[in-house]
This record gives C-alpha cells, sequence and structure tokens, in this order.
C-alpha cells in the first residue's frame, strides 16, 4: 500500500511527495493557500501559492509576502505532484486545492458553500477518490433561507428601523461577509457607513466587483449621520464604546450561527439573519456525492457527528483534527479578532 | 396561529425589554379574547398538560426528517432545546394552517387521550403545514414550560397598557386556580366577580437582598428583624371552612401539607397567612434536605408525615375577618396576627410564629445575624414597621440581609452544555473534591453541580478549555481533565444518603475561578464535612 496523498502533521496538511503544505497553521516552504481568512493563510511561510483575486486580499493582513497566483483551473506541477486550485465560493478568491498524484485525486474544500452569492465565483464540485471537506455547520439543524430573501429581510429590517429614527448596526466579518452584505443593501434607503476594519478590507475588493457607496465612520462623523443609517461594523464592535455614539441603534448579527435562538440572546444582539458563507446540512451532503468520493476526511465543525453520518451513508469517512476553527461556538468573533487590524 | 407566531417573532427580534411589552400590548389589544385568554395562561404557566410525551415526539420528527435519531439527539445538545430543535429538523411546510392559538390548544386538550396512532398522525398533519416560527411555537405548547424571555410579570405589564387596569389588580385576578376553559376574558381580566376569590392568594411581596450599609436604612427603631426560614414561602388561606395552601410559584399544594387542615375551624375564616413552610421533625426545623422528601409526593404516607412534619412559620397577616390588610402597617397586621396566635396556639402545633425583634442599634442587628445557622436560618428579614404589603419584589421597606455563604474550592471534573441562552456552550458543570481511599491514594469524588456565577466571557473561557481537554463523552456530559479549580459558595450543609460524597449542599453556585489555584490546592471532602453543623456530626 503506499503512504496517503496528504497527512495531517502538526504543521497542517500535507504532501509529502510535493513537499507542499495546504492551509498550514505553522511557518513552512511552500504553502498552497485556500482563502484570506486569518485560520488559513497564516504569517510567516516562505512561499505562498494561491488564486490571483486572492493575492490582494493576504498582502493586505499579511504584507510583504512572496505569493504567486493562480487562474482557475490551471495545473502546476510541484515536485511530481500536480496541483490546481477550483472555486469555493465561500468568499472572494476562495479555492479548493486539486492534489494529484499517479492517478489518484484528493481534493481539499478549505471553507466553502454551494449557494452562488454573486460575488464569489460559484463553488463547482471536483470529482476526486478522497475528499477533504469542512463541516462547520454539520448539523441537520441548519437550513439556509436563499440568499435573495435574507437581503430583502435585512433591507426591510434596515428601512423600518429608520422609519423610528433608529440607526441599524449590522455585524459582520470584515472580510467576506461585509461585502457580501454590502452589495445587496439598498442605498436607495439611506447612507451606509462602515467601521474602519470593513473599509479597508472593502478597499481591496472594489477592484474585483462593484459595491454601493459606503463612508468610513471617524471620530468626527456627526452624530446625526447615525440616524437612520446602516452601520456595517465587524463582530468585536458589538458592546465596545466605539457604539456608543448611535444611539438610539438596534443591532443585528449576520451568520449561520444565527439559526440559534439561544446563539442571538447569548450575544444581547437584537435581531438575527441567518446568512453563512458555508455550507448547510444538505449542502455538505450534496458536495460530498457530487465528487464521487469514497473517503471523506472532515476538517473542522461538527466533525464526529457528520463523519458518523457518512459511516452510515456507506461512505469511508472519518476526522481530522486541524487548527482551523474547530468546535467554536464563537467562531464568528474569534475569527474576526485574529483578522481585523 | 399566525398571529401568535408573528407575536414570538417579533419578541424575538428585539432585545430591549419595552419594546417586547409592547409588542405584547399591540398583542393583546388585537387579538381575539379566547386567543388572549390563552397567551395569558400560558405566560403564566398554565398550559395544558403534555399531550405526547418527548420520547414520542422525537421519534416521531425524525421519522418526517429521515434522520436518525441519534443524529437526532446530537442535534438536540447543541440546540439546547426540543421544541426549537424538532422545529429546525422538520422540513419546510406546505400548506398554511388557518387554524388559530386557540384551536390548537382545545385540540391538544383532546389529544392526550387518544391513541399514539391518532396522536402521530395529529403531528404529521401539522408539522407538514406550518412555518417554523409556527412550528416552533406548535412545539413549545406541547413540549412544557413556555419560556421564551418573556416573565409573567411583564406579561402583566402588557396586559395593564391594554387595557387600563392598574397592573397589581391584574396581578391579582390574574393568581390562583384558573383555566381558560373554565372562565373567559371578559369574567377574568375585566369583571370583578368576588365570589371567585374564595381560594384566590394575593401576589407575594419580595424583598432584595441588602445592599447599602445598615445605618443608611435609618433609625433602628423603625425596623423590625425577623430570621430568614429556609423552607417553602406560602400563603395559607382559610375561607368559607375550606382551607387553600399556595407556594410562591402560585402553583396549589394544599393537598401535600395535610397538617394545615387542622386550621380550618380554629383559625376564623377569611384569615391569609403568609408565612414558610418549614420541616420540624424530632420537634425542631430541619433541613431543607428533609423538606425536599415532602416536595416531590403528591400524596402523602402517614410514615412520612410521621417523620417529617411541617409546620408554618407564620410572620404576616394578609387578610383579616375577610378584610385586605395589605395596605395597613406592619406593625398593625403583625398585632392581629400576635393576637390570633395568642388565642389558638395551643391547639394548633402546626402554627408558630416568626419572632419579630426590635433592637437599640444596628451593631446588635448585626450580632444576631451571626447566630442564623445555629437556629437554623439563613440569616435576617429587615422590615419596616410602617410598612404596607406590595405587590412583587421592590426596594425600600423589606430588605433580606442573608448571612454568608460557606464556600469551598473545588475541582471541575465533568460538562454538560446549557440551554436556552446558554445552548452550544458547555455551562453545566460538576465539581470534586479530594478523598483519601483506603489503600492511601488520592481521589476525585463528586460533590456539586453549579451552572451559575461566572461572566459570559468566563463561560466561554471555560467552554474553550472543555472541548479541547474532554477525556471521554457520555451522551451530552462530557468529562474532562482535571485542571481548573472553582470556589464553590452553598447556602447550608447536611448530611445524604443519596449523595456519593454523602453530602448534600444547597443552592450551589460558583462563586469565582480560582486561576491562581492548581487542583492539589484544591479542599478535601474531609474540610467540606468540616463545615456540617455540630447536630450532624456525629
Amino acid at each position: 500500500m503506499r503512504p496517503p496523498l496528504l497527512v495531517f502533521n502538526e504543521k497542517g496538511i500535507y504532501c509529502a511527495e510535493a513537499d507542499v503544505y495546504l492551509d498550514p497553521w505553522k511557518p513552512v516552504q511552500k504553502a498552497i493557500i485556500t482563502h484570506g481568512h486569518a485560520d488559513h493563510s497564516r504569517w510567516g511561510h516562505q512561499r505562498y501559492i494561491t488564486h490571483h483575486t486572492n493575492v490582494p486580499i493576504i498582502k493586505h493582513r499579511l504584507g510583504d509576502i512572496t505569493v504567486s497566483g493562480k487562474e482557475w483551473g490551471e495545473s502546476f506541477m510541484i515536485n511530481g505532484v500536480k496541483f490546481s486550485l477550483h472555486p469555493a465560493g465561500h468568499i472572494i478568491g476562495s479555492s479548493q486545492v486539486r492534489v494529484e498524484h499517479q492517478g489518484e485525486v484528493w481534493v481539499f474544500t478549505g471553507d466553502y458553500k454551494t449557494e452562488d452569492d454573486g460575488l464569489a465565483v460559484p463553488y463547482e464540485p471536483v470529482a476526486c477518490h478522497t475528499f477533504i471537506t469542512e463541516c462547520t455547520f454539520g448539523l441537520p439543524a441548519f437550513k439556509w433561507t436563499p440568499q435573495q430573501e435574507v437581503m430583502h429581510n435585512i433591507n426591510t429590517w434596515w428601512s423600518e428601523n429608520r422609519s423610528e429614527g433608529s440607526c441599524s448596526i449590522l455585524f459582520g466579518y470584515s472580510l467576506g461577509k461585509a461585502q457580501r452584505l454590502l452589495k445587496y443593501l439598498d442605498p436607495e434607503i439611506g447612507p451606509i457607513l462602515t467601521h474602519g476594519a470593513i473599509e479597508n478590507t472593502t478597499q481591496v475588493i472594489r477592484s474585483l466587483a462593484t459595491f454601493p457607496k459606503t463612508q468610513l465612520i471617524t471620530k468626527d462623523t456627526p452624530k446625526e449621520l447615525f440616524k437612520g443609517a446602516l452601520v456595517l461594523a465587524p463582530p468585536s464592535a458589538h458592546g465596545s464604546s466605539w457604539i456608543r455614539k448611535m444611539v438610539p441603534y438596534v443591532t443585528a448579527s449576520a451568520s449561520g450561527w444565527m439559526t440559534f435562538r439561544g446563539a442571538r440572546r447569548r450575544r444581547a444582539i437584537d435581531k438575527g439573519f441567518v446568512l453563512s458563507d458555508h455550507c448547510d446540512w444538505q449542502g455538505l451532503l450534496a458536495s460530498v456525492k457530487a465528487t464521487g468520493a469514497e473517503k471523506v476526511i472532515s476538517t473542522h465543525g461538527y466533525t464526529d457527528i457528520f463523519s458518523r453520518y457518512l459511516r452510515e451513508l456507506g461512505y469511508d469517512a472519518r476526522t481530522e483534527k486541524t487548527q482551523f476553527e474547530g468546535e467554536l461556538a464563537e467562531m464568528e468573533t474569534t475569527k474576526e479578532n485574529t483578522a481585523s487590524t | 396561529m399566525k398571529q401568535f407566531a408573528a407575536l414570538i417573532k417579533t419578541l424575538d427580534s428585539t432585545n430591549k425589554t419595552n419594546a417586547k411589552v409592547g409588542a405584547l400590548a399591540d398583542y393583546f389589544k388585537t387579538a381575539d379574547d379566547s386567543d388572549k385568554l390563552w397567551t395569558i395562561a400560558i405566560l403564566s404557566h398554565r398550559r395544558p398538560p403534555r399531550p405526547v410525551n418527548t420520547t414520542l415526539l422525537r421519534e416521531w420528527a425524525t421519522e418526517l426528517a429521515q434522520i436518525p435519531l441519534w443524529l437526532f439527539e446530537e442535534s438536540y445538545h447543541i440546540v439546547g432545546d426540543l421544541a426549537e430543535t424538532i422545529a429546525l429538523i422538520l422540513p419546510e411546510g406546505e400548506e398554511p394552517s388557518d387554524k388559530s392559538l386557540s384551536d390548537f390548544l382545545e385540540e391538544m386538550l383532546q389529544l392526550k387521550a387518544k391513541e399514539d396512532t391518532e396522536k402521530k398522525a395529529y403531528l404529521h398533519e401539522n408539522w407538514r403545514r406550518l412555518n417554523y416560527y409556527e412550528r416552533f411555537v406548535f412545539n413549545k405548547l406541547m413540549t412544557g414550560g413556555f419560556r421564551i424571555g418573556l416573565s409573567q410579570k411583564l406579561m402583566t405589564r402588557a396586559l395593564s397598557m391594554a387595557t387600563g387596569i392598574d397592573k397589581d389588580v391584574l396581578a391579582y385576578r390574574l393568581m390562583g386556580d384558573w383555566t381558560p376553559k373554565k372562565t373567559t376574558f371578559q369574567e377574568l381580566i375585566l369583571e370583578e366577580r368576588p365570589s371567585d376569590y374564595i381560594s384566590k392568594p394575593f401576589p407575594f411581596y419580595l424583598a432584595y437582598a441588602l445592599e447599602a450599609e445598615l445605618a443608611e436604612l435609618g433609625p433602628v427603631s423603625e425596623w423590625y428583624a425577623e430570621h430568614k426560614w429556609d423552607g417553602i414561602r406560602s400563603q395559607v388561606i382559610v375561607r368559607s371552612d375550606e382551607l387553600f395552601v399556595w407556594s410562591r410559584g402560585e402553583e396549589l399544594v394544599t393537598d401535600k401539607y395535610p397538617e394545615f387542615q387542622a386550621l380550618v375551624g380554629t383559625v376564623p375564616n377569611g384569615t391569609v397567612l403568609d408565612g414558610e413552610i418549614l420541616p420540624f421533625p424530632k420537634g425542631e426545623i430541619g433541613t431543607f434536605n428533609d423538606l425536599q422528601t415532602r416536595i416531590g409526593r403528591k400524596t402523602v404516607s402517614k410514615s412520612l408525615l410521621e417523620k417529617t412534619p411541617v409546620i408554618l412559620k407564620a410572620y404576616d397577616l394578609l387578610e383579616w375577618e375577610g378584610n385586605d390588610l395589605r395596605q395597613r402597617p406592619f406593625s398593625e397586621r403583625r398585632a392581629i396576627l400576635d393576637g390570633l396566635f395568642t388565642k389558638v396556639h395551643a391547639q394548633l402545633d402546626v402554627l408558630q410564629l416568626s419572632e419579630t425583634m426590635v433592637f437599640d442599634n444596628w451593631s446588635a442587628v448585626a450580632k444576631e445575624r451571626e447566630r442564623s445557622r445555629a437556629v437554623r436560618s439563613e440569616g435576617l428579614m429587615l422590615k419596616r414597621k410602617d410598612s404596607p404589603y406590595l405587590v412583587g419584589r421592590k426596594k425600600g421597606d423589606w430588605w433580606k440581609w442573608k448571612v454568608a455563604p460557606l464556600t469551598i474550592d473545588a475541582v471541575l471534573t465533568y460538562a454538560m452544555r446549557g440551554h436556552g441562552r446558554r445552548s452550544n456552550l458547555f455551562t453545566d458543570y460538576t465539581f470534586a473534591l479530594w478523598q483519601t481511599t483506603e489503600s492511601g491514594e488520592q481521589e476525585l469524588v463528586t460533590f456539586a453541580k453549579a451552572y451559575s456565577g461566572l461572566t459570559d466571557a468566563e463561560f466561554r473561557e471555560v467552554d474553550k478549555f472543555i472541548k479541547a481537554n474532554t477525556l471521554e463523552r457520555f451522551g451530552p456530559v462530557r468529562s474532562v481533565t482535571p485542571q481548573l479549580v472553582f470556589e464553590i459558595a452553598f447556602e447550608g450543609i447536611a448530611l445524604s444518603k443519596r449523595h456519593k460524597s454523602g453530602v448534600a449542599t444547597r443552592f450551589p453556585r460558583i462563586l469565582r475561578w480560582r486561576k491562581d489555584k492548581k487542583i492539589e490546592e484544591a479542599n478535601s471532602l474531609e474540610d467540606l464535612k468540616q463545615l456540617l453543623p455540630i447536630s450532624e456530626m456525629s
């Protein structure tokens, strides 16, 4: 029996044949990066390889790094192993990594979602023998509402708040979620104001997509402007003194965790919108099926539960421990804290 | 149902109390009377008996969702609410239902007596129709206490806004033994009918914990002090030759305490006593543990009555000769109560008086508090002599001043996910103390569970530790590497055969996280037993 093409070691997901890591969490020589979130694209590698649209995003956070950008589906050889990147639909510039060697194909998803959000290039299933998948929301309780409907609800919520003279504060990650929300906010309703972390990241992405006009909140922003406005802020801003001058305000969070009533109440947020950049339960199952894989490895999320279910369906499924945000229920906040600078 | 589900959705869309009360008041203005009445019933803990047990609910829900039962259970542990889990895993409803909230509740009342096949068909049919929020509400009605972050107090406030009736008056009208089957919105809320009031208790007046310095309460001469008894706060009512015993949870518990039947015929009709039901084995006040043996029983055996009799420690008189005394000063109410006691106590062992004490200075009061554990009380109650009997928890006239809790440092050994707003977070903990085994080794023995006392941020931190340090999983429970030490506070302690440690603690909770301590520095079971009252040390 030959050794597995990819193994999980203390530094990350490793291809020994090519001597390259996928989304490593410790500094390495050569890293293939799926997307720009901080738990997947870390600091300190000698060389980065990623999709070209992700290059400005990770440079924004990691500074002057050695990075080469690839096109979707473009094959590149490293020590005789064939690699290519394929859209993951998670956020702008996010990829799955396909690894092929001597006729055997593995795919690593990074983070992904199956719904087309009109911003990231939509997810494409890639045929493989072994599928390494995230399952952040790997429970049948998670079932997403179509984006169009959620965004309609968000815009309605905003106009109602505006008519009552309140400021609407909407929390979402600075990278990915914030731009997805921004793209579909209706600027006819009122002004859209942004937190610095979101404004900076959005600036980087403006060259890749069109967004409504935003206005950066500074200490000089007049108090009257907040009345009826929509404020886009990272989750870490909730409960900080930064939002005090927006009184009267109502708060909302857009996240897959908002499925749970308890999650919203625990954060003391007024309104929860269920909007996620990960797959829901059916999305995960459909993706696994579409790859035709016989072996499935789950990396983060409700891995034990998801793997057990896959085994009942007849897959050879197991879990591997990684440092992708794991079981953290507070994932969105944690991620935000490390991602924003 | 649509309107009620929409109300719940609105309540779910805000974290602000005033907005919630406003939404509920709007509902009370627009819903039809039978729905309003049921809404009041549900929010005052008068839901119909559970028509289907939760085991069957789970089975039938997983059948419709086409998932295995274990997957449902795992989801439930994470979601933390049964009704919500079922609503989430079911497919989206297809054809909306026009039935009203009261239609559904009437059907649920009927459903209880039906065969399982009919119950299942009923559930499946409705689950197929209802949308997410309707399903959630439907399941909540099916599964139990309708806890949705809206207290009875807020409900009464909303009802007062909608009807213009004073909220204390409403609180009184909502007390007692009524059901939507037996009354109407008009009768219960809008009309005043004295004949309905035979069984009705008054809303309890509750005290806050003393915050200020004693001296800030003013001259000590304006105050009475009493010991604070640790039993079941109750109103005992004698009207029209009938006895009614109400606990503070507004539960009619007359049948559980047959001892008090002796009051009928001895105490005049038109009397309402406020006091504490206390266990009284061997002619003295027992521990709360003794009382536990009585609380759970619906029928009380003769041997239990002999082993653990109860008394009423009376401290207030709310009605006398059919007149509501609540606006009269406490000193006057007490004078009448004292007179009553003098007249009847020779014939009534079950009635005792909670002594009111007067002191010359505050330091004497503080000294009396030090005696609390010795007289089996939890501390002192301070009551202003001229205070009226108010409704609900109010500041100013009554204060509770408990003795400092007992504390011990213990090791976190097991954890379970919490419910409601703590769902998906490990917040329910089991703690252990050291014990030396016969072979001389040190082992940890479980002694208490606690799930309150940490801040949200601390809970998140402990949750993270638990997820990273799980040793074994037993369904929802995880054993964790013994590493964290917490200071646990509790009100009392007694020997117990039902506990592995041999000791039961009363109201254990986390006082603080001892990050400065290693597990070797945690206390032992021996240390805990040193805290037992002398009478139990034998």
